[in-house]
């Protein structure tokens, strides 16, 4: 593929684990270390080089993404442009525990409510059969209703 | 009041719905460069059909100029190439041609069959230039200012909107910029 002849014996180890952190710009669901575009082929000798000639993985990885950018990076950096993507999963996933919580103590406190006798199902609905239906409710009824539907709104 | 709770999951799905309809206009192959901005990466390359000549962009301080990544492999640069051609004839702005991974006697025909635009065509076999220029496809475009800075880059082919309403204002633009 390449015409590079390969270098110096490198740690293979460590540049199999290197090549699988970057992402091949062709193939763009693939790492380095899988792909089969020619791209690919070189990106991989320029790193084997790197390695060869003593640079750290840090600096090799600076050195793609002056180039190619954080895209190269299967794990972007967090910085002023990527706090959302790391941050957003946990914010929604909190959003979604308070909801649930909200949820549950809603049903906890509606249960109570709904201990009381209760005039029947046409109750879940608007608020004028309250006072239009009203005829079998008694005041504590009312009042049961009344608070139980503060909660919920 | 309670009836409002039912907007709720409405909004949800149309906060969704907006971001996945901005993700259908996404192209994923569009990976903003980030040497906009940069000075152009330096290289020394062999001309096409030049023995042993070797170009560098230094040559070309004090104008704005585009350097062009393609191949004779490339179906794409086919597309873009009239433009070029027609660029060219115009004297819009230097458009120096990097033949990437080719064969330099496969460019040469190429350039003979589909018209030579090129100031200048440089030869780089083993796309180490390329690497520096962060191009992962052909053809790209990179637009390089008085100082040798770049300015604008143009992923995958022209069209000759992007050419009339993108490039050429810039060029004149940069042109009016004073020089290094």
């Amino acid at each position: 593929m390449s015409e590079r002849a390969p270098s110096a014996p490198i740690d293979e180890d460590r540049y199999k684990a290197l090549a699988e952190e970057l992402r091949c710009l062709v193939c763009q669901n693939q790492s380095l270390a899988d792909s089969a575009a020619e791209l690919a082929g070189d990106l991989r000798d320029e790193v084997r080089e790197q390695i060869a000639a003593g640079r750290s993985d840090d600096e090799i990885k600076e050195f793609l993404v002056a180039r190619y950018g954080d895209f190269v990076l299967f794990r972007p950096p967090l910085k002023q442009t990527t706090w959302a993507l790391w941050a957003g999963p946990f914010a929604l996933l909190a959003a979604g525990a308070g909801a649930w919580w909200l949820v549950q103590r809603r049903q906890r406190l509606g249960g109570n409510a709904a201990a009381s006798p209760r005039p029947g199902p046409a109750d879940m609905g608007s608020d004028s059969d309250a006072g239009s239906n009203a005829s079998p409710a008694s005041g504590v009824d009312e009042a049961a209703r009344e608070k139980a539907r503060r909660l919920l709104d | 009041m309670r009836s409002l709770r039912f907007i709720i999951p409405l909004l949800v799905f149309a906060a969704i719905g907006a971001f996945l309809y901005k993700g259908l206009s996404n192209d994923p192959r569009e990976i903003p460069s980030p040497l906009i901005g940069k000075p152009a990466p330096d290289f020394s390359l062999p001309v096409l059909g030049a023995d042993g000549k070797a170009w560098g962009p230094e040559e070309m301080r004090g104008k704005v100029w585009l350097l062009n990544v393609w191949g004779s492999w490339c179906a794409a640069c086919q597309i873009e190439h009239p433009l070029f051609n027609q660029i060219s004839r115009e004297g819009t702005l230097p458009l120096v041609g990097l033949a990437w991974k080719d064969d330099p006697a496969a460019s040469i025909r190429w350039l003979q069959r589909f018209g030579d635009p090129y100031t200048v065509v440089i030869s780089d076999r083993q796309g180490r230039t390329a690497i520096d220029y962060g191009v992962y496809g052909a053809p790209e475009s990179f637009l390089i200012d008085k100082r040798g800075v770049i300015r604008f880059k143009q992923t995958g082919p022209f069209s000759p909107e992007i050419v009339r309403d993108t490039l050429v204002p810039l060029v004149r633009k940069l042109e009016a910029e004073p020089g290094a």
